[in-house]
This record gives C-alpha cells, sequence and structure tokens, in this order.
C-alpha cells in the first residue's frame, strides 16, 4: 500500500524515510523491532502547542503506556497515528512487518485502519442503535469485499463471505463474554461491556496495533483488574502490540512494558515502569495527589 | 457610475435586512448548534404583524414616526412571543438527541408557520403602506437612496449597535456569550442556561422583526413565502462570517448584499437567485468557517 | 407539552414544592395546558382574527374565527400534553434507542420487534402472496381516479424509500431530492420530445442520470456534513429548479406537454388490447389501459425497491452507511471508507429519485418546474419521517398515509402542507422512531452440536 502523497509536506508522504527519522530508528539497535515510531512529531490547534516534538516508539508486541496530565497530548497524538489530525511536522511510522515501513502522516483515518491500526475512544463510540453483532461486523468491514453488486444480487462468494465474517464476529463476541448480547442494541448495554465490545470491535479489523483510550474510565476496581487482563489475553491471543493511554496508574504500572510519559505536548520521559516511578520529571509533573498514584 | 452607486446603496439596504435576520441565526447557532430554519418565518410572521397592526394603529390616530416605531414594537413583541413558543415546542425537547432531530423539527416548524399565514392570511401578495415617513435628508444622501432606504441602513445601524451593548456589556449578554462559548461548563457554574436559550431566540426574533417591518416599507409588498428565501440568504451571511459570530454575520450579510444587487444589475435580474445559491453551496463548501472564523479542527 | 423540569410551556415556573399533596398535582397538570391554551391563542390572536385586505388595504376584524382559534389552541395545548404523557408511560425511553435519540442507560433485553416476528411467521409468504395478487387485481377493480392516486402513491414509496436510504439509513439530511426526481422526469420528456425515444429507453436513462447527478453532486458534498450538507443540498435543489425554469430546452417554466404514456410491445393498449379484453369481460369499460400499465410498471419497481434496499441494508455496503449515520469518526476508525460511503449512499438514493421521475412524466404527461419544488422534498422527507427513518415497512406505510389520506379527506387538502409542518414536530418530538421502527437483523445462535464445525448459523430478517 503506498501512503498518499502529501503536496504540503512532500518529506512525509514519500517513501523514503526522512534521516532523522532513520537515525531514530536506528538509535535502538539491531535488535530494535518497532511496530510504531514518532519522530519530532508537532501538532498545533491555533496558538496551542497540543504536540511538541514527540519521538516514541512502540515495540513490536509490547503493552505500552502513554501517560501524563490532562491536556497532555495523548489523545492528540493517538489521532494523527490514525489519522484524524494531520501533524503539523514531523512525522510517524508505521511497521506491520519488520521491512515494511509505512509513513502514516496525513493518511485517511480509514486507510490507517485497513493498514491495521485498531483504536478505541476515551468517550466510547459504539454505533448504539445497532446491534453488537453489527458492530462487530462493522468491525470486519476492512477484510470483507462485497460491494454493491454482491449487496443486491447475494451471489455465492457474498453469502459465504457475510456467513463467514458472521462467524467470526460471533467467535470474538464469545470470546469476550458477549455471546448473549449479540442482539442487543449495542447502547442499551452496561458501561463496563461498551467498553468491552468498543475493543471486540477494533478487534475485529484484525489489527496489530492496538490503541487503547482510556480503557479504564468509569470501571470500578474489580473491572479494572479484569481489563488489565484482558488486555494482557489480547496481547497473546491476536498477537498484536497495545499501546494504551490510562489515568489509572495501577493498571498502567500492572500490565505495561514501557511507558512514555507527555506533559504540555513534550515527551518528558521514557522507560520501564520502574525507571518511570523514579523519575524526578514524571513526579514533579504529577505533583501533588497524583503524585502518591506513581508510588 | 450612478448605476454603481444605486446598486451599491441597493446592496446595503438589502445587506442591512440580511444583517437583521442573520444576527438570529447565528446565535442560535452559536448557542445549541441548531439551524433555526423557522427563524426566516418569524421574520414573516413580523411583517404581516406590522401590516395588520400598523392598518389598526393608524385608523386609531397613530401617524408619522410615532406609528413606525408602535408598529416596530408590536411586531418585535409578536415575534419575540413566536420566536419563544417555536424554541419550547420544537427545540427544547430534542435536547440531548441526535443532530438530525432538531433539524427536522425545525423544517416542520418551518412548514407550519408559513402555511399558518397562508391559511389564516391570503396566499397572494399585499400591498405593504409607506411607513416610513418623509425627512428631510440632505440632498447628497437622496440622489442614489430613498428615504426609506436610508431609514434602513439607519434603523439597523442602530439596532446593531444596541445589541453589541447589550452582549458586552449586561450580565445577560455575558451569560449568553459564556452559553455560546460551553454550554455544559456555563450550566456548571450557575448560569440557568434554559433562560439563556429562550432569551437567545427572543433577541434573534426581535431583530428579525425589526428587518420585517423594514423590508415590508423597503419592498411595499409581502408574502407568505418571503421568510423562506431571505431566511436562506440570512443563513448564508451567516456562514459567510463564521457562524456564531455576531459582527461576522454582519459583514457576510453586507457582502451577500451586494454581491446579489451588482448581480442583478450587471447579469441579469432573473438569475438573482441562482446568484444567491451558489454563493450559499460555495462558502458551505468552501468556506464553511467564514471569511471571519478562523479555521478550527473538529474535536473528537 | 413534555415537560420535565417543573416548568410549563408558558415559561412560568409552577411552584411545586415536594410537599405538596396529589391532589395540587392533578389540579396543576390540568392547568398547565389551559395556560399553555390561552398562551397559544394569545400568540395566534392576531394574525387569525385580523385579516387584511388587499383591497381596501385595511385589516378586517374576524369574530367569528374566535371560536375556532380557542378550539384549536387548546386542542393543541391538550394534545400535546397527552402525548408527552403517552411518551412518557409508553415511549422509547423504556426501550432500546431509535435512530434519533440518546440511549437509555442501564440493561435491557430486547425481544424481537413485531415486524421481525411478523417476517419470521409462517403466515407471512402466503399472506404477501395473497397481497401481491390484490395489488396486481387492484387497478382492473378500481376506478380510473383510483388507479391515478395508486400510481402516485406508489411513485411516493419508491421515492420514500430512495431518500430513505440518504436519510433514514445513512444519515444525510438530503433536502434538494426532488431534483434528482425532476431529473429522471425531464429526461424521459426531452429524449422522447427530441429524439422519440421510448418509455423503455428512457425508464434506465432517467434512472441513470439522476445517479449521474447524484454522484457529480455528491462529490462536492463530501467536504461538508450535518446541517450544512442539509443546506447545500437543499440550495442544490432550488438551482436545479431555477435552471430548468431558464433553460431553454425544457421549454422553461410553460414546461413539456404531450409526453406519451408506455408502450407495451408497441401496442397502442386502449385502442387494440381494450376492446379484446371487454369482450371476455375482464376489464369495466371504464379502465384506462395505459394507466394500468403505468401502474403495474411502478408496483414492480417498488416491490423491487423493497427488497434491494432490504438486501443492501444488511449488507457490508448497508452497514457501512449505518456505521456513517451513527458515528462519522467511529466508522472510519474500523476501516469504512466515509468519503465512499457518503458517496455511493447519495448517488444510489438518486437513482430511485431518477426511475420515479421517468415513471411520472409519464403518468401525467405533462411536467413543469413546478412539479419539482422544495415542498416536493419536504414531502418526501415526511414520509420518510412518519414512517421511520431507516425502517422499510414504515416508509412504505408513511407513503401510503401521506398520500392516500389527502385524497380520501378532501378536508384535509387545503390543510396538508400546514399538517405535513405540524407531523414532523410532533413526531420529532414525540416518536422520532416513526411509526414502525426499523427492526434490526437479528441473529439466531445454534448451539454447535458434537462433530459439527459450524458453531452458528445466521438468519437475515427476511
Amino acid at each position: 500500500m503506498t501512503p498518499r502523497a502529501e503536496s504540503k509536506h512532500p518529506e512525509i508522504g514519500a517513501g523514503a524515510a526522512p534521516a532523522g527519522a532513520a537515525e531514530t530508528a536506528g538509535a535502538f539497535g539491531l535488535d530494535a523491532d518497532p511496530i510504531l515510531f514518532s519522530d519530532s512529531l508537532r501538532m498545533d490547534f491555533g496558538g496551542l502547542t497540543a504536540l511538541d516534538q514527540v519521538s516514541l516508539t512502540v515495540e513490536r508486541g509490547s503493552i505500552t503506556a502513554l501517560i501524563g496530565p490532562n491536556g497532555a497530548g495523548k489523545t492528540t497524538f493517538f489521532n494523527c497515528v490514525t489519522g484524524i489530525y494531520k501533524p503539523g511536522s514531523g512525522s510517524i511510522f508505521f511497521l506491520p512487518e519488520k521491512e515494511k515501513r509505512i509513513s502514516l502522516g496525513g493518511l485517511r483515518p480509514h486507510k490507517a485502519a485497513q493498514l491495521g491500526i485498531g483504536r478505541t475512544f476515551q468517550n466510547i463510540r459504539l454505533f448504539n442503535t445497532l446491534t453488537v453483532l453489527e458492530n462487530v461486523l462493522i468491525g470486519c468491514h476492512a477484510r470483507m469485499r462485497a460491494g454493491l453488486w454482491g449487496a443486491l444480487f447475494r451471489d455465492r462468494k457474498t453469502m459465504e463471505e457475510e456467513r463467514r465474517m458472521t462467524d467470526l464476529s460471533y467467535a470474538i463476541l464469545e470470546r469476550y463474554g458477549l455471546q448473549a448480547r449479540v442482539n442487543d442494541p449495542a447502547g442499551s448495554l452496561p458501561y463496563g461491556e461498551q467498553r468491552r465490545l468498543e475493543i471486540a470491535r477494533a478487534l475485529a479489523s484484525g489489527p496489530s496495533l492496538l490503541l487503547l483510550d482510556e480503557p479504564a474510565a468509569g470501571l470500578n476496581n474489580q473491572e479494572t483488574l479484569e481489563l488489565a487482563d484482558l488486555i494482557r489475553h489480547i496481547r497473546r491471543d491476536e498477537k498484536l502490540s497495545v499501546l494504551l493511554i490510562e489515568h489509572d496508574m495501577s493498571l498502567v504500572m500492572n500490565v505495561s512494558e514501557r511507558i512514555n510519559v507527555l506533559d504540555y505536548g513534550r515527551l518528558i520521559a521514557s522507560g520501564t515502569p520502574e525507571e518511570i516511578r523514579k523519575n524526578p520529571d514524571v513526579v514533579r509533573a504529577y505533583l501533588g495527589e497524583d503524585a502518591d498514584d506513581l508510588g | 457610475m450612478d448605476f454603481f452607486l444605486d446598486l451599491l446603496v441597493g446592496g446595503l439596504t438589502k445587506g442591512s435586512i440580511y444583517a437583521l435576520i442573520a444576527l438570529g441565526y447565528t446565535m442560535v447557532y452559536g448557542i445549541i448548534a441548531v439551524i433555526n430554519f423557522a427563524h426566516g418565518e418569524i421574520y414573516m410572521i413580523s411583517a404581516f404583524t406590522a401590516l395588520i397592526f400598523g392598518s389598526i394603529l393608524s385608523s386609531v390616530g397613530l401617524a408619522g414616526w410615532g406609528l413606525l416605531f408602535a408598529v416596530i414594537a408590536v411586531s418585535a413583541l409578536y415575534a419575540a412571543m413566536y420566536g419563544w413558543t417555536v424554541e419550547k415546542i420544537a427545540y427544547k425537547p430534542l435536547r440531548g438527541s441526535s443532530r438530525l432531530a432538531p433539524l427536522i423539527s425545525a423544517i416542520g416548524m418551518s412548514l407550519f408557520l408559513q402555511n399558518f399565514v397562508l391559511l389564516a392570511q391570503t396566499p397572494n401578495y399585499l400591498p405593504f403602506p409607506a411607513l416610513v415617513p418623509d425627512v428631510p435628508f440632505p440632498a447628497i444622501l437622496t440622489r442614489h437612496a430613498s428615504d426609506t432606504q436610508i431609514v434602513i441602513i439607519l434603523v439597523t445601524a442602530a439596532s446593531m449597535a444596541l445589541l453589541t451593548l447589550f452582549i458586552k456589556k449586561t450580565r445577560m449578554g455575558t451569560a449568553m456569550r459564556a452559553v455560546s462559548q460551553d454550554l455544559e461548563m456555563a450550566r456548571l457554574s450557575g448560569v440557568d442556561t434554559d433562560k439563556i436559550i429562550s432569551f437567545t431566540f427572543i433577541t434573534g426574533s426581535v431583530l428579525a422583526a425589526v428587518g420585517g417591518v423594514l423590508i415590508g416599507c423597503g419592498m411595499r409588498q409581502i408574502d407568505f413565502y418571503i421568510g423562506f428565501l431571505a431566511g436562506m440568504k440570512a443563513f448564508t451571511a451567516a456562514v459567510l462570517g463564521g457562524i456564531g459570530s455576531v459582527p461576522g454575520a454582519v459583514i457576510g450579510a453586507l457582502i451577500l448584499g451586494f454581491a446579489e444587487s451588482f448581480a442583478a444589475g450587471y447579469i441579469s435580474s432573473s438569475y438573482e437567485d441562482v446568484v444567491a445559491f451558489a454563493f450559499l453551496i460555495l462558502i458551505l463548501i468552501f468556506k464553511p468557517d467564514g471569511v471571519m472564523g478562523a479555521a478550527t479542527t473538529h474535536k473528537v | 407539552m413534555p415537560e420535565k423540569d417543573g416548568k410549563d410551556p408558558t415559561g412560568a415556573p409552577l411552584r411545586r414544592p415536594r410537599e405538596k399533596g396529589r391532589g395540587k398535582k392533578i389540579l396543576l397538570s390540568i392547568l398547565r395546558p389551559l395556560k399553555a391554551g390561552l398562551w397559544l391563542s394569545l400568540v395566534a390572536f392576531p394574525l387569525v382574527t385580523f385579516k387584511f385586505e388587499a383591497e381596501t388595504r385595511q385589516a378586517h376584524f374576524l369574530p367569528e374565527r374566535i371560536p375556532l382559534l380557542l378550539l384549536i389552541c387548546f386542542g393543541a395545548a391538550v394534545a400535546f400534553d397527552g402525548l408527552g404523557w403517552l411518551k412518557k408511560a409508553f415511549g422509547p425511553g423504556k426501550r432500546a434507542g431509535g435512530i434519533l435519540e440518546s440511549p437509555p442507560e442501564g440493561l435491557n433485553r430486547p425481544r424481537l420487534s413485531w415486524v421481525n416476528r411478523l417476517l419470521k411467521s409462517r403466515f407471512f409468504k402466503p399472506a404477501s402472496g395473497v397481497l401481491l395478487i390484490f395489488l396486481a387485481v387492484l387497478p382492473f377493480i378500481s376506478s380510473p381516479y383510483g388507479v391515478n392516486v395508486y400510481i402516485t402513491a406508489l411513485i411516493y414509496i419508491t421515492l420514500g424509500l430512495g431518500l430513505n436510504i440518504v436519510v433514514g439509513v445513512s444519515g444525510l439530511l438530503n433536502l434538494g431530492y426532488v431534483a434528482f426526481y425532476a431529473v429522471g422526469a425531464y429526461t424521459y420528456a426531452i429524449l422522447n420530445a427530441q429524439f422519440g425515444l421510448s418509455f423503455w429507453v428512457c425508464l434506465p436513462l432517467g434512472a441513470l442520470s439522476a445517479t449521474l447527478l447524484g454522484f457529480i453532486l455528491g462529490l462536492p458534498l463530501l467536504r461538508v456534513s450535518g446541517d450544512y450538507l442539509a443546506i447545500v443540498t437543499l440550495g442544490f435543489g432550488e438551482i436545479t429548479r431555477l435552471v430548468l425554469t431558464n433553460i431553454a430546452i425544457t421549454n422553461g417554466p410553460r414546461g413539456i406537454a404531450n409526453i406519451p404514456p408506455p408502450s407495451l410491445f408497441g401496442f397502442d393498449l386502449n385502442q387494440s388490447v381494450k376492446p379484446f379484453l371487454l369482450k371476455l369481460g375482464l376489464i369495466h369499460s371504464r379502465t384506462d389501459l395505459d394507466k394500468v400499465l403505468i401502474y403495474l410498471i411502478i408496483l414492480m419497481a417498488a416491490i423491487l425497491t423493497v427488497a434491494a434496499v432490504h438486501r443492501l441494508e444488511n449488507s457490508r455496503l448497508g452497514r457501512a452507511w449505518l456505521a456513517l449515520r451513527e458515528d462519522e469518526t467511529a466508522c472510519q476508525a474500523v476501516g469504512v471508507n466515509r468519503a465512499g460511503a457518503k458517496l455511493t449512499a447519495f448517488t444510489l438514493g438518486s437513482t430511485w429519485a431518477g426511475l420515479a421521475g421517468v415513471v411520472f412524466a409519464s403518468q401525467i404527461s405533462f411536467i413543469n418546474p413546478q412539479s419539482f419544488t422544495f415542498m416536493q422534498s419536504v414531502m418526501i422527507l415526511s414520509i420518510v419521517v412518519l414512517g421511520g427513518m431507516g425502517s422499510i415497512p414504515g416508509v412504505v406505510c408513511g407513503a401510503v398515509i401521506l398520500i392516500l389520506l389527502p385524497e380520501y379527506l378532501r378536508f384535509f387538502a387545503d390543510y396538508r402542507m400546514l399538517l405535513f409542518g405540524l407531523l414532523m414536530v410532533v413526531m420529532m418530538v414525540f416518536r422520532p422512531e416513526g411509526l414502525i421502527k426499523s427492526a434490526r437483523y437479528q441473529h439466531i445462535y445454534r448451539a454447535p452440536k458434537a462433530g459439527e464445525g459450524d458453531p452458528s448459523d445466521s438468519a437475515s430478517g427476511k
């Protein structure tokens, strides 16, 4: 898949990575195998700089967290990765396979999804009046091929595909404990199940990178513990990498292998949970009550 | 040059009327993000109210400036009542529903009011009396503008000034600005948002009423359909100026007024409305943030 | 009027302390509509009881209108209050959300909706067979006037279902739908007048040209969404009408006359076939076979449309439209091409309008731009809104009600547009999901038996 060339930022759309990016990638040494990395990413809204020279990396197969106070630019980073925003400058690369590097800057959102980047939203965004099964089936959209002809004439290939995807969706729902809910309107589900359904929908597209935006928001302690298990399960069963935005420090420290800390749009720290816990900059950014969460 | 100046004044007059209506759109949209389709009908209803009360009041002996201002006052009162009622019936119950529902409800309300006037009054054009008295304006002004046109421009300017003062200086105006910035936040900080929304509808309706009376005086005839087209054009003006922005609406309205006037004068008057609609489409598609508004990236 | 916050529609806050007794509550619930009625009467008073006469240039007082005014205003206030109460008691707040309402909170076990149950029942097939036969025989036993009305109803069913794809399924409020209807009608009229092309050639060409226009107009629409899309489409519709009025080939405001009805294998039905059928005693002497043929054509078209829209709704493409309607951002995040979904919905929706336009032109044999005003668009929209957005049986019922009712209740004729407007408001406020809520596809789970690889069986709603 060739990335769409952007007239304004030819260097982002070009197949060859800019020199700076190559250095960043090289800095990880020979065994480095990132699935996603950004280089000097910058994003402005009017006068406000939401992201400022953010260079971070998600290792293939890892669970990586992105934390920071409110308004630090975490969701903006997600939106740049998924193509909802076009970054002002800098670059983001996605590597679905080790040797295949795709620039994400300015890629349209559905293209990013088709490449294998699934996501959930901070404020759950399900297709509320559609059934749970349909939500997941729409998640399969990128895997399906049927077009207008197939829809109108229901040829064998189309019906076979429908059946396969319905079974797949059902299997996904079963795996995440939603099989009793297949015919319920998604909007009628309780909060925790809506969160799970949103993850299931994202998984239906068969992503290799899953972006979770505050999945623990609104969950109680028990549910958060279950969520931690769920995230580990997903990583193992679906063989994918997870990038997680989260405020709940217990969850972050519990599941993630690497943590990146954003503050006022800048990446102020990056490392293992142990390193982050001891990092004075991070503690300063989280001064006050939140500082205890790190301990 | 004379022709040009005529068109210029014509455009300014048209633009003034559009501005009075556009303000209603822009304020309501700024606060509840709904295109109040029925706003054009409020303007039309004001013109009819003015016609009826003009006739009644002149039969009890009012005349001249007293008559004009009494008619404006009564029309404004009724417009406020209509605006307030429309909001309560068609929009308030729909707060928090999907984005399509208030829009459809608004179209329904507009259709209802149009046909209400058609049935209660007449489907035909009605002659509108010359409510604007003769004024000894200096000759330099009246060479290219009629008395009525001058009065329209002056009354509009005065209304704008009053509105600006109101929004900038009063408590209510401050609350309105707060609600249009962030309705949820304003509610949390103790602003009675329902009251503010009602009040916004009332303010918009009063301005539309002024426009309705003035357009009656300017065009000298009205029918039940004038609200639809004027409403569309005023909405275009509001978008052109950056919807939600009060000065933007005025500037947008003036631009549209001039464009239409010159298009009618130099191209063909039968394409006047085509020009207006083409303008509308082009603006909505290519400049949805308006000439005043900064480009915004919508938050997810 | 539905008020939850203790304010009545007249705005005066009702002081309703919690300690007050039941009697007080009942009294207030009686007073509330009365106050609202009084207010409505006051608001409507000058425009109703004074009528400005163009001849005398005077407003005349019409006291005889006062009783009617009071009756309607108080009636409306009581009705609104009653509807509000009904909605509270039985409304969808208790059930799963429709398209137009925010979802209710908490658990909920949906049952199969009655539409789905009907479709699944074993009586469905025989019953629809009987209905089909009845519909096919209907024009032969009806008066020519009746046939004309049925044709109109079927045209609007087709239009409603087409618009339903755009508005109901995809959530794109198209207020210029009539433009595509006009293109279909004018395609037939012009191609027939200029080149003598027959109905059968023009039917696909009309649909095709509407589709093409839909595609071309759809391209710039990709940049706008929501409210702006509604206004832009409205502008397109008006421009189309103004262009039709101002160009030569359409004969301007005078329109095009003598559009022929369709022929069947080159026979003039009323000349050559009718005497034969009359002799056999199969038809009535008043029966206009041309109209019967048009009826049968549009009946077929409507049935095929129902089938097509049903299939579309439950396909990958249809689900993409639904996703677009539900959440423009989330649908992209799962890989739906938003622009593509928008464009296909808008373009395909136009196809049916073009088709219906050709049939319409052949039905009335004379068209001018006045047949294609904004009000037509609004009427088609009311059909979709009344019936239920995204609901095929709903749209069919909506068209039948809105077209047939005014025909038979002549009283409505004058008040038609007024009532359409009111209907749209009332539906949005009290029943946004429409008369017949759209029934979603139900997945039926079959527990896998031992040795059976297939864990589930899907059954579509059909």
